[in-house]
């Protein structure tokens, strides 16, 4: 209890002591001559912002830009060297190759069964309780959502996993180990394409984006005016025409906003990966490996590129976003 | 509320004197109606049933008993139902041996309300200065900071680390001190405020500038400084942006696991989900204590999300429809 005392000791003296030192400063500023008043005081308002955005995000940011063009120990430049390395890697290529299949499949049945669930559930009686359900997934930790799977898929020697009971139900043996086999029955993807583990890790993935996805499809699918799918009922559209052809075009813009932050935050895939498999069994994503690498092997360099290389994904995701939100703004208008 | 929209605009329309006709359904139409809706109320129906049962597997796994659970399937609890709280008590204990998750659960306490605090605080008094204050480059700033979203908390991760563990230098002058901050707590606090600045400005600056311009510069000529107006008219008038942002920011901060465990320095300072992440690894066949133990990590974010699910969902609309 005292270290919890301590804690509350520190947080109101910490925030206290902020917002007395920038009102000081901002009473120190009508000391200044003229103008230097105003001036002064957009400093006092901005600088603690910039100055934590300067020294925590973009000089840092710039730095791992520089180390990922020198060698593991920081000290020779190698150019490109790390970049090629990560495509040459067979280990390391694979991680890619699962970031993309976490993005693609990830993200385009979250949006499949988000819009699913928003349509049909909207209006029903119980509506509230059922996205609520929906959402819990997605408000609790993804640390937790892997663990939770994790029992889902319990191997042997333990009895306990669900997958398994219900592989046995269905005539198999319940002996399969869920997140170490990457093959599915008779079928083993090739040495150099994601397993069928890797699937399992992206459901997890899906759980817990869809959540999110449901909120904002349902709240953009009530903003679609009555007047406009009444309209298309009177000229004799059936309700899953008139969900085709009025609702989905209307809330294009929130479906796009959808698939830019679940790619997003598939191409950050960590923590699911981290707490299920460790990345072992060829699961590994980029940003696993990303802390593998820097954190275990301490390889500077070769981290770097890796983290670099999320943010090269990052950038063409964000600029088609804006490219199409673009576009969805000015149908809209027209 | 959008609800009641679409009911007003329904009357309006009667009023305006479109004809009933229209409401009304041909028989074969409203029968394939009723046949679709019950086909979507069902789909929604497995859906959901299959998003509940991992977690309530869980939540029935960590009320049984140790053997119970480590030998048989959480279902047959409905066959022969065994309930204890002792995973709890193990998890919870600071018993040697015992996975102590409650020191870690405080640990996120400490870690999680100051940084939201700090951060939705910073964030607004330069979503003001963005809006309200008149200086040069300020739109070319503000894209800066908006463009900061696209940067991956990878890739300053580790050289902020670097920061905190021997400040910087440039041949042998120190241009940042060593703050002696390695591993602790406010480590992780100051990298949090700094990874989700870009995000609190956005928002706070999109709301701060759509508060309505006559009160704030009728105020500014009745001689209130910068200070005043931000004190007494922005932080009363923007208190659902700031609700909203500081829940979302909470559960964000709760729910992390990368920052906490590389700040935190994978020790006694790592928040509960990074624990949770350690046991997972170690523990991996002690399913008594993984499910308990997440139980306890799942039950701050659950909770707030129950309690404050309006103003959570509305932050999420904020924070992603022009996002």
């Amino acid at each position: 209890m005292g270290d919890l005392l301590t804690t509350v000791v520190v947080v109101v003296v910490g925030v206290g002591g902020l917002l007395a030192v920038l009102g000081g400063l901002y009473w120190l500023t009508k000391l200044l001559p003229g103008k230097w008043t105003e001036r002064g005081r957009v400093v006092v308002f901005l600088f603690p912002a910039l100055f934590l955005m300067l020294a925590g995000l973009v000089v840092p940011a710039f730095r791992t830009i520089y180390t990922s063009f020198l060698d593991d120990n920081g000290r020779k430049f190698i150019g490109f060297g790390n970049y090629t390395e990560i495509f040459r890697t067979p280990g390391t290529r694979l991680t890619v190759i699962n970031s993309l299949t976490w993005v693609l499949l990830g993200t385009s049945i979250t949006v499949l069964v988000g819009l699913t669930i928003a349509r049909f559930a909207d209006g029903m009686r119980s509506e509230k309780a059922a996205k609520s359900l929906i959402f819990i997934p997605g408000a609790i930790s993804l640390v937790g959502a892997g663990i939770i799977w994790k029992f889902v898929y319990a191997s042997p020697p333990s009895e306990v996993g669900l997958l398994n009971a219900l592989h046995k139900a269905f005539g198999g043996n319940g002996e399969k180990n869920w997140l170490i086999d990457r093959n599915l029955g008779p079928f083993t993807p090739p040495a150099n394409a994601p397993g069928f583990n890797t699937f399992l890790l992206i459901i997890i993935f899906i759980w817990a984006s869809t959540g999110f996805a449901t909120v904002l499809f349902s709240a953009a699918m009530k903003g679609v005016p009555d007047s406009l799918v009444e309209a298309a009922r009177v000229d004799g559209a059936t309700r899953r025409q008139a969900f085709y052809k009025v609702t989905l075009p209307y809330i294009r813009a929130t479906i796009i906003t959808v698939a830019t932050t679940t790619t997003i935050a598939g191409l950050k895939a960590f923590d699911i990966v981290a707490a299920t498999t460790g990345g072992n069994f060829g699961t590994s994503t980029i940003a696993n490996e990303f802390f593998r690498v820097y954190f275990v092997q301490a390889r500077d360099g070769f981290g770097s590129a890796l983290a670099v290389l999320i943010f090269i994904l990052v950038v063409p995701v964000v600029v088609m976003n804006r490219r199409a939100q673009a576009r969805a703004e000015e149908m809209m208008g027209g | 509320m959008s609800a009641e929209v679409g009911t007003l605009v329904a009357e309006n329309a009667t009023v305006a004197g479109k004809k009933p006709e229209f409401v009304a359904e041909p028989v074969g139409r409203s029968v394939s109606a009723a046949l679709t809706s019950r086909v979507g109320r069902v789909i929604v129906f497995m859906l959901v049933v299959l998003w509940t049962i991992p977690t309530f597997g869980t939540l029935v796994s960590s009320f049984r008993p140790e053997e119970a659970v480590k030998t048989t399937g959480w279902w047959t609890f409905f066959r022969h139902p065994q309930f204890t709280l002792s995973n709890y008590q193990r998890v919870l204990s600071s018993n040697p041996g015992d996975d102590n998750i409650g020191h870690y659960f405080l640990n996120s306490v400490r870690i999680t309300v100051p940084a939201t605090i700090l951060s939705v605080g910073i964030a607004l008094f330069a979503a003001y200065a963005f809006s309200w204050m008149r200086f040069k480059g300020r739109d070319w700033l503000f894209v800066v900071v908006v463009s900061l979203l696209m940067v991956p908390l990878q890739m300053a991760l580790v050289p902020l680390l670097r920061l905190f563990t021997g400040g910087a230098h440039i041949g042998s002058i120190t241009i940042f001190p060593d703050l002696g901050l390695a591993n602790s707590i406010p480590a992780v606090w100051i990298a949090h405020i700094c990874f989700g600045l870009p995000f609190c400005i956005f928002i706070l600056t999109n709301f701060v500038q759509s508060l309505p311009k006559e009160v704030i510069e009728a105020a500014r000529v009745d001689g209130a400084g910068h200070l005043t107006v931000f004190v007494r008219i922005i932080i009363p008038l923007s208190v659902p942006a700031i609700a909203s942002l500081c829940i979302f920011q909470f559960m964000y901060i709760w729910n992390d696991y990368l920052v906490g465990e590389v700040f935190g320095g994978a020790g006694e300072n790592v928040p509960v989900v990074a624990k949770l992440a350690e046991v997972s690894g170690t523990r991996g066949q002690s399913w008594h204590l993984l499910t308990a133990s997440g139980m306890v990590a799942m039950v701050v974010p659950i909770c707030v999300f129950f309690a404050l699910q309006r103003y959570f969902v509305r932050g999420l609309l904020a924070g992603a429809v022009k996002g």
